[in-house]
C-alpha cells in the first residue's frame, strides 16, 4: 500500500507539473479545477481503471467520462502519461487542428464522449452503465462532476433515474473545491447540505478528502462493494491545489498561468517533489 | 378507397420488427410509451425498452452514452420535448459525438389539435436543421414512415423523424423511399408544389382543385428536409420558374426554408410558404386548425393560382 499510494503521488505531482505547463502554453483554460481533480484522476487511471491504452476502444474496458469538461487538462496529462498518446502532444491543447480540444472532444484517444456544457456527463455515464447491465458485462463507469455543476438540474434527472435503476456498476465523483467562476458556491447557489440530498435521491454517498490518495482509494474500494445501488464520492478539494497562488482563488477557474506564474508554480511543485523524495 | 393509418402505430410497428432483425436495438421513452407507441417494442422486448419518466434531458444525454456502447437507440417523446426541451443535450452529446440515435417523435405540429400551443411543435424542424451530423425526416403516411425507421436504422449517424398524433391517409402511387431523395407524385407545368408530412395529401388535393382552374401543377414529396436533394429541387425550379413549399412548421427553418436556401444559390425563382406564419397554434379540432392556418388543400390551391396569375 504505501508503495502504491508513493506512486500515485508521484504521478499526481507529475500531472500537475504538466497542467501548468500545457495551460501557461496555450495561454487560455481552467487550472483551477483541473488542479483540484488531480488526485481523483490519479487514482482513476493509475489504479482504478481497467483500461488499455494500447487499446482504447478495448470492449471490456471501464468507462470514463469527464461531466465536467473544462478540467481536461488534468485527464490529458493522465492520457499521456498512461501512453495514449506522446506528452509532447500537450504542448498543443487548444490550439487549431490540435488532438486535444479546448473541452473533450471523442477525436482524442482515451475520450469515450465529449463533454463541456455542463449537466449532461451523468446521464451520459447512466446510459454507459445501462448499457453494461444490458449486456451482463462486468466493467464499470465512473462520472467525473464539479460542485458547480450540481447547480445543473439535469444532474438531478440522472441521480433519480440512476438510483431507479439500480446502477451500482457506477461511481460518481464530486470535485468539491467549493468555487464557480463567480465566487464561492455557497454564495452564488449554495449546495448545502449536498450529502443528504444525494442520500435522498437514493445514492452510496461516501466523503473523503480528495486530495488524499488512501482516502481515495478506500473510498473507490467502498464504491465497488456497493451493491444495488450507484455510489458517489464527495471528494473535498481545494481549488488550484498545489500551487500556493491559485489555491482558493476563483480567478484561477478559468484563467491561464503567465510565464512568470508558470515559473513560480513550477517551483512550488518540484519543491514538493524533492520533499516527496522524487527527483526528475 | 382511401386508407389511413397512424404513423405512430407504423413506427411502433416498425420497431417490433426491427428488434427482432438486430439485438443490440435499445428503445427509450419518457412516459409517452403509449402516445408514441414505443409499448409495442417494450412489451415485446422489456430487456431493451427503459422509460426515463418525464425527463427528456436525462433521456437525452443516456441514449448518447447508451449509443457510445454500440447500442442503436430510438429515443421518443413529443416533438415539442424531443427537441426544445432536450436542445442542448441532442446537439452536444448526441449529434458532436455523431452518436447513433434516432430521435422519432410523434405529435408533431399544428394537428396535434386540442392539446393546444404548449404541445403543437412547429419549429422543431428548425431547431435540429442547424445541428450539423443530424439528419431529418417528415415523412407523409405509415408506409413512409416504416421506411424511414429502416432508413434511420440503416445508416450511422443521428436522425430525427418527425411524425403526427392524428392518422394519416397512405399516399398512392409513392415512389421507393431513398434517405436524402426527394420525388415527383404528379407532373405539371405551370407550377410546383413542394411538400412534406401531411401536407402531402393536401398538396395532392390542392392538384385536383387546380386542374379544374386549367392551372397543371406538379407534386413533389421531399421527405428528407436534411439533406435536402439540391438536385430535385434545381430541377423543379428549372421546369416551373414558380414553387409552393408546403410544411406544417413555422415556414422558419423547415422545409420552406431549406428549398429557399437551394434556390437563392442554385436557381432562384418565385417561391412561396405554405406553413405557420410567426405564430403559435391553439386548441380546436385538427381539421379547424388546419383550416384556420391555412394549411388545405383550398389554401395551397390559391397560393399556386395566385402566383401563376403574377407576373414574373
Amino acid at each position: 500500500m504505501k508503495n502504491r499510494v508513493k506512486a500515485l503521488k508521484n504521478k499526481a505531482n507529475s500531472i500537475r507539473k504538466l497542467i501548468i505547463k500545457m495551460l501557461a502554453e496555450a495561454k487560455s483554460g481552467h487550472p483551477g479545477g483541473s488542479l483540484s481533480s488531480t488526485e481523483i484522476i490519479t487514482c482513476l487511471y493509475f489504479d482504478v481503471l481497467r483500461h488499455d491504452p494500447k487499446n482504447p476502444t478495448w470492449q471490456e474496458r471501464d468507462r470514463f467520462h469527464l461531466s465536467k469538461g473544462h478540467c481536461c487538462p488534468a485527464v490529458y496529462a493522465a492520457l499521456a502519461l498512461s501512453g495514449y498518446f506522446s506528452t509532447k502532444e500537450l504542448m498543443n491543447l487548444r490550439k487549431f487542428g490540435s488532438l486535444l480540444q479546448g473541452h473533450p472532444d471523442s477525436r482524442t484517444p482515451g475520450i469515450e464522449v465529449a463533454s463541456g456544457s455542463l449537466g449532461q456527463g451523468l446521464s451520459v455515464s447512466l446510459g454507459m452503465a445501462l448499457a453494461a447491465k444490458m449486456d451482463k458485462k462486468d466493467w464499470r463507469v465512473y462520472c467525473l462532476m464539479g460542485d458547480g455543476e450540481n447547480q445543473e438540474g439535469n444532474i438531478w434527472e440522472a441521480a433519480m433515474a440512476c438510483a431507479h435503476f439500480k446502477l451500482d456498476n457506477l461511481c460518481a465523483v464530486i470535485d468539491y473545491n467549493c468555487f464557480q467562476i463567480d465566487g464561492r458556491t455557497e454564495e452564488i447557489m449554495n449546495l448545502e447540505p449536498l450529502a443528504n440530498k444525494w442520500e435522498s435521491f437514493g445514492w452510496h454517498v461516501i466523503q473523503c478528502d480528495g486530495h488524499n490518495i488512501e482516502e481515495l482509494l478506500l473510498a473507490f474500494e467502498e464504491a465497488r462493494a456497493t451493491r444495488l445501488k450507484p455510489a458517489v464520492i464527495i471528494a473535498h478539494t481545494v481549488k488550484g491545489k498545489g500551487v500556493s497562488f491559485m489555491e482558493h482563488v476563483a480567478d484561477f477557474h478559468g484563467r491561464a498561468p503567465t510565464e512568470k506564474e508558470q515559473a513560480v508554480a513550477l517551483r512550488e511543485l518540484e519543491e514538493v517533489e524533492r520533499e516527496e523524495g522524487k527527483l526528475d | 378507397m382511401s386508407q389511413a393509418q397512424y404513423t405512430r402505430d407504423a413506427y411502433g410497428n416498425a420497431l417490433v420488427e426491427l428488434g427482432g432483425r438486430d439485438a443490440s436495438i435499445v428503445v427509450l421513452d419518457a412516459d409517452l410509451s403509449g402516445s408514441t407507441r414505443t409499448s409495442f417494442f417494450r412489451d415485446k422486448f422489456p430487456g431493451r425498452f427503459v422509460n426515463f419518466g418525464v425527463a427528456e434531458q436525462n433521456m437525452m444525454a443516456s441514449a448518447a452514452g447508451l449509443a457510445s456502447c454500440g447500442k442503436i437507440v430510438f429515443a421518443s417523446t413529443f416533438a415539442m420535448f424531443a427537441t426544445a426541451r432536450a436542445l442542448d443535450q441532442v446537439r452536444n452529446s448526441i449529434c458532436y459525438n455523431n452518436l447513433n440515435v434516432k430521435i422519432v417523435a410523434t405529435h408533431g405540429g399544428i394537428t396535434v389539435g386540442e392539446d393546444g400551443a404548449s404541445h403543437q411543435a412547429l419549429e422543431d424542424v428548425n431547431f435540429f436543421r442547424a445541428i450539423p451530423n443530424m439528419k431529418i425526416i417528415v415523412p407523409c403516411d405509415g408506409p413512409e414512415t416504416r421506411s424511414a425507421v429502416i432508413a434511420a436504422y440503416e445508416t450511422p449517424g443521428p436522425f430525427y423523424i418527425r411524425l403526427g398524433r392524428a392518422k394519416a391517409e397512405t399516399i398512392k402511387n409513392k415512389s421507393e423511399f431513398i434517405l436524402g431523395k426527394g420525388y415527383i407524385l404528379g407532373k405539371g407545368k405551370d407550377v410546383a408544389i413542394i411538400a412534406c408530412g401531411i401536407t402531402v395529401g393536401e398538396a395532392i388535393g390542392a392538384r385536383v382543385l387546380l386542374e379544374k382552374e386549367g392551372i397543371s401543377a406538379t407534386v413533389a414529396n421531399f421527405h428528407t428536409i436534411k439533406p435536402i436533394d439540391q438536385d430535385l429541387v434545381v430541377d423543379i425550379a428549372r421546369n416551373h420558374k414558380k414553387i409552393v413549399v408546403c410544411e406544417e412548421h413555422q415556414i422558419t427553418g423547415g422545409l420552406f426554408s431549406a428549398v429557399s436556401e437551394v434556390l437563392v444559390r442554385k436557381y432562384p425563382v418565385r417561391v412561396e410558404p405554405v406553413g405557420i406564419e410567426d405564430r403559435f397554434g391553439q386548441s380546436g379540432k385538427p381539421q379547424e386548425l388546419l383550416d384556420f392556418y391555412g394549411l388545405t388543400s383550398r389554401s395551397i390551391a390559391e397560393k399556386a393560382k395566385k402566383l401563376v396569375r403574377q407576373q414574373s
